[in-house]
């Protein structure tokens, strides 16, 4: 089971001063062995409820009910707990809060915001900290597009307020709300403070939404428009289409996290929701020192403007790592139903894997393959399956689509063990990082060999970018695969024994990889590379290419040929002007004909 | 009923150990005590022993036994609870200082007096507190300066095999980390988990003899000591650590060795607790109980001191993607490698620049970090040594004359940088002398093979040498 129902419909925000209204269940901690704590006397606590454990009131979460035995994964570290200590059932589940304010967020794998972890000073997360997800003393200026008397429906445009400067915060009808509007309070008002009455009923600006629930959506969409990602070898060859799907598995040192982190910063989505899952803390620090200061060129604002980090860090506790995914799909989610294209990274999702695998291990559940349990594959379907292009729900009409990149750590950097298989199987995008690149200092490491995309995206390409685009990116594949025969042979035999036509191959494929796949995340210029760009640079390495063989057909030798001066200028093409790119790529293809001819 | 707040009265039952399990005991009527709380063992002769508890299910607990349990039986065995976590002293009187496993001193000198003391399991660090590590770490060592630079607050690992000499490379780099136009003195903590006597000698005169010994804490668990103390000794190290680093802002460096001896008493721990075993044995948790120990390294917004770890693994039969080193290089940023190949040929130190790498190598190097060539030069020089050590792998199979001119360029670039870039036996290089090797092993390239480094970096460095491939 990956998802409960909610007991009551969870659209309701709760309004100032109103009492809670669930009944509490009280009882004993039972036995305590690390994240996992039973507890008795919960009699009407339900799977998935929350708990407060202890005298810190640790928050936790049923996952197991064994006769009167409560099993509870407890996220917070649970040193010091006792036999006896109390536990309070809230009775509801866990909840995501959604509304203005997440965007620029760093939150812990349960929404908490860190920045309200740490105070006065303290450079460590405190325990049972309980703060709201989200602010409730930040006024947002809200703009009404509904009138008295307008009737509404679940995903209705009620108004909006501006959130940061990249993106327009729109407030919808909750689900399950239908009516005529009563009153309208313009306005600054807080998430909690009514902005539209309903049939009577205030409405606010805060959504709760359980974690574990998809929420719903009008139609599910096809998918036929790419997410740019500014990585040259992911959109010409394994490009991932908008509300697709995507892994990248690579052993330590292949370079997942630079490149989610360039799929952060470079990919045209609107909003980015980037889970630091088990991860090093010194990366997300990295993260946040570098997003602010770097300007999203869409739209002119910081990039932490469009993001909401969410922050796992491998020593923090390993049960919230869990519910980490699902916090940033939740939110994910909830963008996509204002119509924004959403894009969500997962570093990484082995760590989530191996969370559920301790808990699991430690209610001595049956495990399946690697000491995995058997419900890891659904498990993750229930988390990929949650990406998608839709039609909103609501007035007026829109779209938006959440894409999932997920990066996996395959221990050993094998790909055969569970999460990499079971993931594969759920990904339209395989982008295989490849140990043997990494090593040659290859960057991204995306071993073009390996790698996939099932996702139909050349209509687009050919019709938004170039009509050669899709010939282009045929002859690139086949040049790469012809060019991975040969190497074989010369490393059996040495590159004399190809004939010379072969040997031209081996400089294109050379050409391909060195001047066009590869791409430095570290200079400026050549960390995002618009697709315009890269048809420019693939053309000139096919005229290259051309070139070549016609040299070679006039009686030139293959020598001269490979070691003519001019293919070094292929390595320059990177770092063109981009306001010049046209004209360096109609000098560049003359010079290389030139000289070619002049052999 | 409310009972939120109040937690059942404390209550001292009859404790009787029912069972003796390896490094385990557990014990019935252990009411009022904690997760993870400490208590002590009371045999009736010989010395009070301590344990942890790891599990509590009613009115048992499973302890483990810091100090073995010979001697435990299950009468006449009393168990004390303490009511608090494992702790540590910390402070400066600590320096000079040889400690066990568990911090206590072994050195016969009086007892240290700390300035405070502080749970060894420490919190996790906030993320937002966190400073992202950018000062450049000389070590005096070319493969690591120039190629894989260390920086304050990093974790780098060094991947050995039994036999290859990581401890004195640790040594070294303890004794000669500087940074640059800063003469804050850095502080070593040892820790030191199932060595031999020999390599506890060795420790014991590198860090304690000479200038060093008034920084140095060294942290001994021999590999004849109890099992279980392995776990609590690079705890202690780092708790003493990260209270010097965070609250008295000094540079430490602490030195974990050897990390394959604490995760097999974690295996060992976890065989006694009879749980799920994971990879060859291993228990599925080791990367999350490996994170909680590498991840107490970094640096603190607003704080001027940095807690640096080096910890040194021997990888079982050379093996990669064994799980230790394999669990180890995913938290950590980067690692070292040393090759067998390299030190049979006696090149020192012996380390292999190519699965070497520093994640953080980027934030500590540059225009006015280092020098602005370093990032390209780096990066040229590992592709020209990828592409020797590739030709000389060919050579093999179609032999040297069968090689075009250009790659016997490349086998003599390999040849001389391992001989003088990376052999670059006891001395200590300075980056610039670093730096300069580099550009005099590129000489014998034409500026046109070297796509690395910039146009302008060329003009400045590169001195094109007519030399051939021949005088290799």
């Amino acid at each position: 089971m990956t998802t409960t129902r909610p007991r009551t419909e969870p659209v309701e925000p709760r309004r100032p001063g109103q009492a809670r209204q669930v009944t509490t269940d009280s009882g004993r901690v039972v036995r305590i062995s690390g994240p996992v704590v039973s507890a008795t006397d919960l009699p009407h606590t339900r799977l998935f409820d929350v708990v407060r454990v202890g005298i810190e009131q640790l928050l936790g979460e049923v996952i197991k009910l064994d006769g009167d035995l409560v099993v509870m994964q407890v996220f917070e570290d649970t040193t010091g707990l006792q036999v006896g200590d109390p536990v309070v059932a809230t009775g509801e589940p866990l909840y995501a809060e959604l509304g203005p304010g997440l965007l620029g967020g760093i939150l812990d794998g349960t929404q908490r915001p860190l920045t309200n972890l740490s105070t006065d000073g303290n450079l460590y997360i405190a325990r049972g900290a309980d703060p709201p997800r989200l602010d409730r003393d930040q006024r947002w200026d809200f703009r009404p597009v509904v009138e008295v008397g307008d009737r509404v429906g679940p995903g209705d445009l009620l108004g909006s307020v501006p959130e940061g400067r990249a993106v327009e915060h729109r407030i919808l009808v909750p689900t399950g709300i239908t009516g005529v509007v009563t009153a309208v309070h313009p306005g600054p008002a807080t998430v909690v403070d009514p902005v539209v009455d309903i049939d009577g009923h205030p409405v606010a600006m805060m959504r709760r939404w359980p974690l574990r629930l998809a929420r719903p959506v009008a139609n599910r969409l096809p998918l036929t428009v790419p997410l740019i990602t500014g990585q040259r070898v992911l959109d010409l060859l394994f490009p991932v289409a908008r509300g697709g799907s995507a892994i990248i598995p690579g052993g330590f040192g292949t370079g997942k996290t630079v490149l989610e982190q360039a799929l952060a910063k470079f990919s045209n989505a609107d909003v980015v929701v980037y889970v630091g899952c088990g991860e090093r803390g010194n990366e997300l620090t990295e993260v946040l020192e570098e997003f602010p200061g770097v300007t999203d060129p869409r739209t002119g604002a910081p990039l932490m403007e469009r993001t909401v980090l969410i922050a796992n860090t491998s020593n923090m506790p390993v049960a919230a790592r869990e519910a980490s995914i699902y916090s940033g799909i939740t939110i994910a989610e909830y963008y996509r139903d204002q119509g924004y294209d959403v894009a969500m990274m997962a570093d990484s999702t082995s760590r989530w894997g191996e969370a559920l695998r301790e808990v699991s291990s430690r209610l001595e559940e049956m495990p399946a393959e690697d000491g995995y349990p058997a419900y890891l594959a659904t498990r993750l379907a229930g988390f990929y399956e949650r990406a998608g292009a839709v039609q909103c729900l609501g007035t007026p009409e829109r779209t938006g689509s959440v894409t999932i990149v997920g990066a996996v750590s395959p221990a050993g950097g094998d790909f055969s063990e569970p999460i990499t298989q079971n993931s594969l199987r759920l990904a339209g995008c395989f982008w295989a990082l490849d140990t043997a690149l990494s090593r040659q200092r290859h960057f991204p490491a995306v071993n073009w060999l390996r790698s996939f995309s099932q996702y139909g995206l050349d209509a687009w390409f050919d019709r938004e970018i170039g009509p050669d685009w899709s010939p282009l990116r045929r002859w690139a594949a086949a040049a790469l695969q012809d060019e991975g025969a040969l190497q074989e042979v010369v490393s059996l035999l040495g590159v004399e024994a190809l004939a010379a036509e072969q040997r031209i191959t081996l400089r294109i494929g050379q050409a391909l990889r060195e001047d066009l796949l590869q791409q430095s995340s570290f200079d400026d210029l050549d960390a995002s590379c618009p697709p315009q760009r890269l048809l420019a640079m693939l053309r000139v390495v096919h005229e290259a290419g051309a070139a070549m063989r016609s040299a070679l057909q006039q009686g030139v030798a293959i020598t001269d040929i490979t070691a003519a001066s001019v293919l070094a200028e292929l390595g320059r093409m990177r770092r063109w002007p981009p306001d010049d790119i046209d004209d360096s790529a109609i000098h560049l293809t003359r010079r290389i004909a030139e000289e070619m001819s002049s052999l | 009923m409310t009972t939120t707040g109040a937690r059942v009265p404390f209550t001292v039952g009859h404790r009787t150990v029912t069972r003796v399990a390896g490094p385990l005991i557990i014990v019935d009527g252990m009411d009022g005590v904690g997760y993870g709380e400490l208590v002590e063992i009371e045999t009736g002769d010989g010395p009070v022993r301590e344990g942890q508890v790891l599990e509590l299910d009613r009115s048992l607990a499973v302890v483990q036994v810091f100090g073995g349990t010979a001697g435990i039986g299950r009468r006449e065995t009393s168990v004390l609870t303490r009511g608090r976590a494992a702790r540590t002293g910390v402070g400066t009187d600590y320096f000079g200082r040889v400690l066990d496993g568990a911090g206590r001193p072994r050195d016969n000198g009086p007892q240290p007096v700390p300035d405070d003391y502080r749970h060894v399991n420490g919190l996790p660090l906030n993320p937002i507190t966190r400073a992202h590590p950018d000062q450049f770490i000389e070590t005096g060592v070319s493969a690591i300066d120039g190629l894989t630079t260390l920086v304050r607050g990093q974790k780098l690992p060094i991947f050995s095999g039994a036999g290859l000499p990581a401890n004195s490379l640790a040594a070294r780099i303890a004794a000669q980390a500087r940074v640059p136009g800063d003469d804050g003195e850095v502080v070593v903590i040892f820790a030191a988990m199932g060595v031999t006597r020999r390599e506890a000698e060795f420790f014991r005169t590198e860090f304690l003899t000479g200038g060093a010994a008034a920084r140095s804490v060294l942290l001994l668990n021999l590999a004849d000591d109890p099992t279980i103390e392995r776990l609590l000794t690079p705890r202690v190290a780092l708790t003493m650590a990260e209270y010097l680093a965070f609250e008295q802002h000094r540079h430490v460096l602490v030195v974990m060795t050897d990390m394959t001896a604490y995760c097999e008493a974690l295996r060992e721990i976890s065989a006694a607790r009879e749980e799920m075993p994971g990879r060859r044995g291993y228990p599925g948790y080791m990367y999350t109980d490996l994170a909680s120990l590498y991840e107490r390294a970094g640096r603190v917004r607003g704080g001027a001191g940095s807690l640096t770890q080096l910890m040194i693994l021997t990888m079982p039969d050379d093996d990669i993607t064994h799980p230790i080193p394999d669990l180890t290089g995913y938290i950590t940023e980067g690692q070292i490698v040393l090759s067998r190949e390299l030190d049979r040929q006696g090149i020192q130190p012996p380390i292999d620049v190519l699965p070497s790498l520093s994640r953080l190598m980027n934030a500590g190097i540059g225009v006015g970090k280092t020098r602005d060539d370093h990032r390209g030069l780096a990066d040229q020089l590992y592709a020209c040594y990828a592409r020797g050590r590739e030709v000389r792998r060919l050579m093999s199979i179609v032999g040297e004359s069968g090689l075009p001119t250009e790659d016997r360029c490349y086998l003599a670039f390999a040849a001389a940088f391992e001989r003088t870039y990376l052999g670059q036996g006891p001395a200590r290089r300075t980056l610039t002398e670093t730096l300069d090797v580099g550009w005099q092993l590129l000489a014998p390239f034409p500026a046109a093979e070297l796509k690395r480094v910039s146009a302008e970096q060329l003009a400045h460095y590169h001195h094109e040498a007519s030399v051939t491939a021949t005088d290799a």
